[in-house]
C-alpha cells in the first residue's frame, strides 16, 4: 500500500484494493526495436571508449620510436584485432549519427524570431564533423 | 471488407482475479471506427463489466490512453481499420498498477505533477488594475509547444526508465515545468531547478525519446528534458565559476 | 461508512469548480474546501471548448454593447442584472487567468489578441489558438495545486444530496476505486457539473455530460429554470458529434446545401460576402443557423450521409497557411476523427447539441432557494443566456459566476453553523438504496444501455430543434415508460472496484429526471423564443412568456411549473435582426 505525501493530494487514507503490478522483466529492452536501438546506441558508448584506448596505445607507440610503431601495426594486423577493430568502427559511426541526429533535440537557436530548423542544426554537426575529418586526413596522408 | 474483427481485452478483477488476463470478443468492423467504439460496443452490448476510462472522444482529454498491440496509444485516436483484419489487443497503459480491467492507477503522476510547481511563480504580481503582462507571439512559441500536454501518460507508459525506476518524475511532469521555466512571465525557474536535478529527476532520463514518440500531442517531452539538462548543466558551471552570481 | 467534513464542497472539478475554489480560499483562508469530482479534473468538460472567451478589453468596445448583445442574442429572456454584472467582471476574470499564465494569443506588440465571434457585434473574443478552454482549464488546474488546503476527492461520484431542516447539509458520494460509500458534511455545496447533452443522441458533449447537478438539486428541491432551452451548435460531425468551433467560420468558411449553394442568404441572415460579416451569414447567432438546417432538410436540399443528413462546410478557399495558424485544432479533428482534410475537402456537419441554457435556478451569487446550495457554471441558470447563448460567453460565465458563488459560499459558511448528526440516518438509507437498487439485485431484464438509448431517441424526436405539443406529448409519456422500466434493469457488474456501469446506472437515473424537466418546460411554454422552437406556436409571446420557467418536483415525484419574471433594466425586448440591418439604434435606446 502506498502512501501519498504530497500536500494537496487527497488527504483521507486511500483504500486500495489488491492493485496488479506487472514486473518489468530484465530483457525490457527487446521488447520492441526502438527499445534495442537505444540500448545498442548506450552500448556504443563502449566501442567509442575503447577507439580513444587504441588511438592513445598508437600515439604512445609513435612516440617511442618507429620500432615500436612496427610492433604496434603487427599486433593490429591480427585478424582477431581486425573483426575488433571493424567492429567498433561501425558502432562508432552509429553513435555519431544517432548523437547528430538528437542534438537539435537538446539545443534550441532561435534566429531573428523564428526556431532554427532542427534539419540545419544536425547538419551543421556533420559538416564539422567532416571538415575536420578531412584536415586531420590531408594531414595525416600527405 | 471483413464484417467483425477480434478485440482481446485485458479484464481483472482485483475481487475474484489473481492477475489480469485476456478475452476475446467480435465486434462489428466498421471503417471510422475507432477502438474505443469498439470497447463501447462491448461495454453496451455484450459484457457491462467492462471498466474503461473515456470521456471527450477527440483526443483533448487525456482519459483513455490504453496499449493497443503493444503501444501506448489514445484509444479515441486509434483507428480499427489500422490492425484489420487481425485481432487488436487492448490492455492497460503500462508501468502503471492495474486496478481494474483497462484502469490504471495514476496518482503517482498527480503527485509528480504538483511537486514541480506548475504554476506562475513571481515576486511581485502585477495588480488586475496594471492590465496584462506582455508576451509578444514570439516569446509565446517559446513554450507553447510545451502547455499541449494533455496529462494523458502516454509518455510514462513508453518510458522504460520510469518502468524500471517508479521514482523518476518522467516527462510530462518535466516537460510542464519546463513551460512554466520559459515562459516569460515566470520567475520561478530557480526554484523548479531544485527539484528537477535531483536524482529521480532529469538525471535518471537517458534519452530513449520513446516519450517523444508516443505523444498524440507533440510536446516533445524528451526535447524538453534535453533542452532542462543543458540549463541545469550552464547553470551548474556557472555557480562554479561565478558563485556570486548564483541568485 | 466514512464520514468527512468540511466547510464548503464544490461538487464539479471543472473551469467554474476549480474557480470557485480558488476564491474560497482566498476568501476565507480557514474555510476547510473540498472539490469532489467524477473524473480528474483535467477531464473535465471545459477541456474541448475551442473558440475563445469574450471579454471588452479594447477601445472602441464597450460594455453596454457586449451586453445587448448577449441580450438580444438571448432573445430578451436573460435577467439583464446579472448580464450588466457579467460583462463588468468578464475582462477582470480573464485578466486575473493571464496573470496565472494561460496563454492567451497576442497581437504582434503583446497585448492581448480578440477575435470576431457569431452573434459579436465588435471583437472582443479572446483565445489561446483554438484550444481556449484546454488552456483554461489546465492553467486553472495547475494554479489550484498551489492551494494545498483544497482537499480533492477525485473519482468520487455524488449520489445524493443530503438536506435537512431545509438547508443542504452534505452528500453522499461511492469512491469509485474502492466501491465504498461516503457522507461528506458541509455547511455550503457548491454544484458546478456542467451541461446535460448526453440526453440526446448527436452532441458535442463529452460521456461525463449528464445533468448529475440538475438532477441532484431537482431531487433535493431546487427548482430548475429554463429547461427547455438547449442550444444546437449547427457545425458538428456527423456520427461522433465533434464540434468544428465556431471560429471555422468566423475565419470565413461557407455552409453550402447539396447544390454548393450558400442557403443561409435565404433565411433573413444578410447577403453573401466573400469576407465574414459580423451577426451575418455564416456569423448569425447558432438557433438561427440550426433552424435553416431543419429547413433545408425538409426540402430535401440537404445531402443525405450514412449518419443522417449533413450540409457541408467548406474552408477550401481560405488556404492552407491560415487554417494550419488560425485553425490548426478544426483540420486535426477532420483528419484524425474523420479522414477529412478542410483544406482540400469539404467538411460533412450537422446540428448536434452543444450546451444548455437551462438548469439550477441561481441568483446574481450563484445561491438557490436552497439555503447552503450553490451552483455555478453550465450547470446553473442565472440567467445570463436567457434563449439562447452567444458564442464564446460561457467561459468568462465559468469565472464570473464560479468566482462569486465561491465567494458567497465562503461568506454562508463563515456565518453558519455546522450540520447536524440526524443527516447521518439519511446517508445510511441511502446507501441501503443503492445496494437494494443497483448493485445486488439479480433480477431484472432491462440493460443501462438500452434504456439509454431510447431516452435520447425519444427526446430528439420529441423536443429537439423544432417541436410541437404533440411531440412533446409523445416524449413525456415515452420517458415515463422508461422511469418505469429503469427500476427494472439489472447490472452486469457487481464489483466493487470501478465499477463503470454502477455510475452508468446512476447519471442514467439523472438524465431520465432531467430529460423528463426538459419535456415539461418545453409543453409549457406555448410560444417560440430563442433554441424553443413549437411549429404550433411560431411567435414569440412577450405578454405571457417574457418569464422564466422553474420546475419544481413535488412531494409524490411529479413536477409543477411556476413562473418568474425576467428582469429588465435598461433594455426593453425588441427584434432580433442580423443581416443588414443595423444595430446602433437598438444599442442607444438601451442608454
Amino acid at each position: 500500500m502506498t502512501r501519498h505525501e504530497a500536500k494537496g493530494a487527497t488527504q483521507y487514507t486511500p483504500y486500495h484494493p489488491r492493485w496488479y503490478r506487472t514486473r518489468v522483466s530484465t530483457y525490457w529492452w527487446l521488447w520492441n526495436w526502438y527499445y534495442l536501438k537505444f540500448v545498442l546506441r548506450e552500448l556504443s558508448s563502449i566501442f567509442v571508449a575503447y577507439f580513444v584506448v587504441i588511438t592513445l596505445l598508437q600515439i604512445h607507440s609513435l612516440g617511442r620510436g618507429p620500432d615500436a610503431y612496427v610492433r604496434f601495426e603487427e599486433r593490429m594486423r591480427n585478424p582477431l584485432m581486425i573483426a575488433l577493430n571493424a567492429i567498433s568502427f561501425l558502432f562508432v559511426l552509429f553513435h555519431t549519427i544517432t548523437w547528430f541526429n538528437l542534438a537539435p533535440r537538446a539545443m534550441v537557436a532561435h534566429l531573428g524570431g523564428k526556431r532554427v530548423p532542427d534539419a540545419l542544426i544536425a547538419c551543421s554537426n556533420y559538416v564539422a564533423w567532416l571538415g575536420i575529418s578531412a584536415v586531420v586526413a590531408w594531414f595525416i596522408l600527405r | 471488407m471483413a464484417e467483425t474483427i477480434q478485440l482481446e481485452v485485458t479484464r481483472y478483477s482485483p475481487e475474484h482475479d489473481a492477475a489480469p488476463a485476456l478475452q476475446r470478443f467480435e465486434v462489428p468492423y466498421r471503417k471510422d471506427w475507432v477502438v474505443l467504439d469498439a470497447l463501447n460496443y462491448i461495454k453496451d452490448k455484450l459484457d457491462g463489466s467492462l471498466s474503461y476510462r473515456w470521456s471527450c472522444r477527440m483526443g483533448i482529454c487525456g482519459s483513455c490512453g490504453m496499449m493497443v498491440n503493444g503501444e501506448p496509444k489514445l484509444t479515441c485516436a486509434t483507428f480499427l481499420s489500422h490492425y484489420a483484419p487481425g485481432a487488436v489487443r487492448v490492455e492497460p497503459l503500462r508501468y502503471f498498477p492495474v486496478v481494474r480491467d483497462l484502469v490504471i492507477e495514476m496518482t503517482d503522476f498527480m503527485v509528480k505533477l504538483q511537486k514541480v510547481k506548475p504554476w506562475i511563480i513571481r515576486k511581485d504580481e502585477k495588480s488586475i488594475a496594471d492590465a496584462e503582462y506582455r508576451q509578444t507571439p514570439q516569446q509565446l512559441d517559446v513554450y507553447k509547444q510545451f502547455s499541449m500536454c494533455i496529462n494523458c501518460m502516454l509518455c510514462y507508459a513508453a518510458c522504460p526508465v520510469y518502468g524500471l525506476d517508479p521514482l523518476f518524475t518522467g516527462p510530462a511532469a518535466i516537460a510542464l515545468a519546463q513551460r512554466y521555466n520559459m515562459d516569460s512571465r515566470d520567475e520561478g525557474a530557480r526554484e523548479r531547478m531544485d527539484i528537477l536535478s535531483q536524482h529521480e529527476g532529469i538525471w535518471a532520463c537517458t534519452f530513449v525519446g520513446e516519450c517523444t514518440k508516443a505523444c498524440p500531442k507533440n510536446v516533445d517531452p524528451a526535447g524538453a528534458i534535453q533542452q532542462y539538462k543543458l540549463t541545469a548543466a550552464k547553470e551548474w558551471f556557472k555557480s562554479l565559476l561565478v558563485p556570486w552570481g548564483a541568485k | 461508512m466514512e464520514r468527512h467534513k468540511h466547510d464548503v464542497l464544490i461538487v464539479g472539478g471543472g473551469g467554474a469548480g476549480l474557480r470557485a475554489a480558488i476564491a474560497v480560499c482566498e476568501a476565507n483562508p480557514k474555510l476547510s474546501v473540498a472539490v469532489i469530482s467524477k473524473v480528474y479534473p483535467m477531464r473535465s468538460h471545459t477541456v474541448s471548448a475551442e473558440g475563445g472567451a469574450a471579454g471588452v478589453i479594447k477601445p472602441g468596445d464597450s460594455l453596454d454593447e457586449h451586453a445587448y448583445d448577449t441580450i438580444s442574442g438571448g432573445d430578451w429572456l436573460c435577467d439583464q442584472d446579472a448580464v450588466e454584472t457579467f460583462v463588468a467582471e468578464a475582462p477582470e476574470e480573464l485578466l486575473r487567468l493571464e496573470h496565472w499564465g494561460c496563454p492567451w494569443s497576442r497581437e504582434p506588440d503583446g497585448h492581448i489578441a480578440v477575435r470576431a465571434f457569431g452573434g459579436m457585434t465588435k471583437m472582443r473574443t479572446w483565445f489561446a489558438a483554438d484550444k481556449t478552454g484546454f488552456h483554461m482549464l489546465h492553467t486553472l488546474f495547475q494554479t489550484s495545486l498551489k492551494y494545498e488546503m483544497v482537499i480533492r476527492y477525485d473519482e468520487w461520484f455524488v449520489t445524493k444530496l443530503l438536506v435537512d431542516d431545509g438547508c443542504v447539509q452534505g452528500a453522499v458520494a461511492i469512491e469509485l476505486m474502492s466501491g465504498k460509500i461516503h457522507t461528506i458534511t458541509a455547511t455550503a455545496i457548491i454544484l458546478c457539473t456542467g451541461g446535460c447533452g448526453r440526453v440526446f443522441p448527436f452532441t458535442t458533449n463529452a460521456n461525463i455530460k449528464n445533468g448529475d447537478g440538475m438532477a441532484l438539486a431537482y431531487r433535493a428541491g431546487a427548482p430548475l429554470k429554463d429547461m427547455e432551452f438547449v442550444q444546437y451548435h449547427p457545425t458538428g460531425l456527423p456520427f461522433t458529434g465533434i464540434l468544428i468551433t465556431e471560429a471555422a467560420r468566423a475565419e470565413g468558411g461557407y455552409m453550402l446545401n447539396k447544390d454548393g449553394y450558400r442557403y443561409l442568404q435565404d433565411y433573413n441572415l444578410g447577403k453573401p460576402q466573400p469576407k465574414p460579416v459580423l451577426r451575418s451569414m455564416e456569423l448569425g447567432p447558432r438557433d438561427r443557423l440550426s433552424q435553416a438546417f431543419v429547413k433545408e432538410m425538409e426540402k430535401g436540399r440537404t445531402i443525405k450521409g450514412p449518419y443522417g443528413d449533413v450540409v457541408n462546410l467548406d474552408l477550401r478557399h481560405l488556404g492552407e497557411k491560415l487554417i494550419s495558424t488560425k485553425l490548426p485544432f478544426v483540420r486535426e479533428l477532420c483528419l484524425k476523427y474523420q479522414n477529412i482534410d478542410p483544406v482540400k475537402e469539404l467538411i460533412p456537419v450537422r446540428p448536434v447539441v452543444h450546451y444548455m441554457m437551462g438548469g439550477v435556478h441561481t441568483d446574481i451569487n450563484g445561491s438557490t432557494p436552497l439555503p447552503g446550495l450553490y451552483a455555478a457554471g453550465e450547470v446553473a441558470c442565472v440567467s445570463i443566456n436567457g434563449a439562447n447563448r452567444l458564442g464564446s460567453n460561457s467561459l468568462p460565465e465559468l469565472l464570473v459566476f464560479g468566482a462569486r458563488a465561491g465567494r458567497a459560499a465562503a461568506e454562508f459558511a463563515s456565518k453558519h453553523s455546522a450540520p447536524s448528526a440526524a443527516i447521518f440516518a439519511q446517508a445510511v438509507d441511502e446507501d441501503r438504496r443503492l445496494k437494494k437498487q443497483l448493485l445486488e439485485k439479480t433480477e431484472g431484464r432491462e440493460h443501462i444501455a438500452t434504456i439509454r438509448d431510447e431516452m435520447q431517441k425519444a427526446i430528439e424526436n420529441g423536443a429537439g430543434i423544432y417541436r410541437t405539443g404533440t411531440s412533446l406529448g409523445d416524449a413525456a409519456a415515452r420517458l415515463r415508460q422508461l422511469q418505469q422500466r429503469y427500476t427494472n434493469t439489472v447490472l452486469d457488474d457487481r464489483g466493487l472496484t470501478f465499477n463503470t456501469e454502477l455510475i452508468a446506472a446512476m447519471e442514467l437515473g439523472f438524465m431520465l429526471d432531467v430529460a423528463e424537466a426538459i419535456v415539461r418546460c418545453a409543453l409549457h411554454r406555448t410560444e417560440s423564443r430563442g433554441a424553443h422552437q413549437r411549429t404550433d406556436f411560431p411567435k414569440r409571446d412577450d405578454e405571457k412568456f417574457l418569464v422564466h420557467s422553474l420546475v419544481h418536483r413535488n412531494e409524490d415525484g411529479s413536477s409543477r411549473v411556476e413562473h418568474l419574471p425576467v428582469k429588465i433594466t435598461r433594455w426593453p425586448p425588441g427584434e432580433r435582426v442580423y443581416g443588414e440591418q443595423t444595430q446602433a439604434k437598438d444599442v442607444q435606446a438601451g442608454r
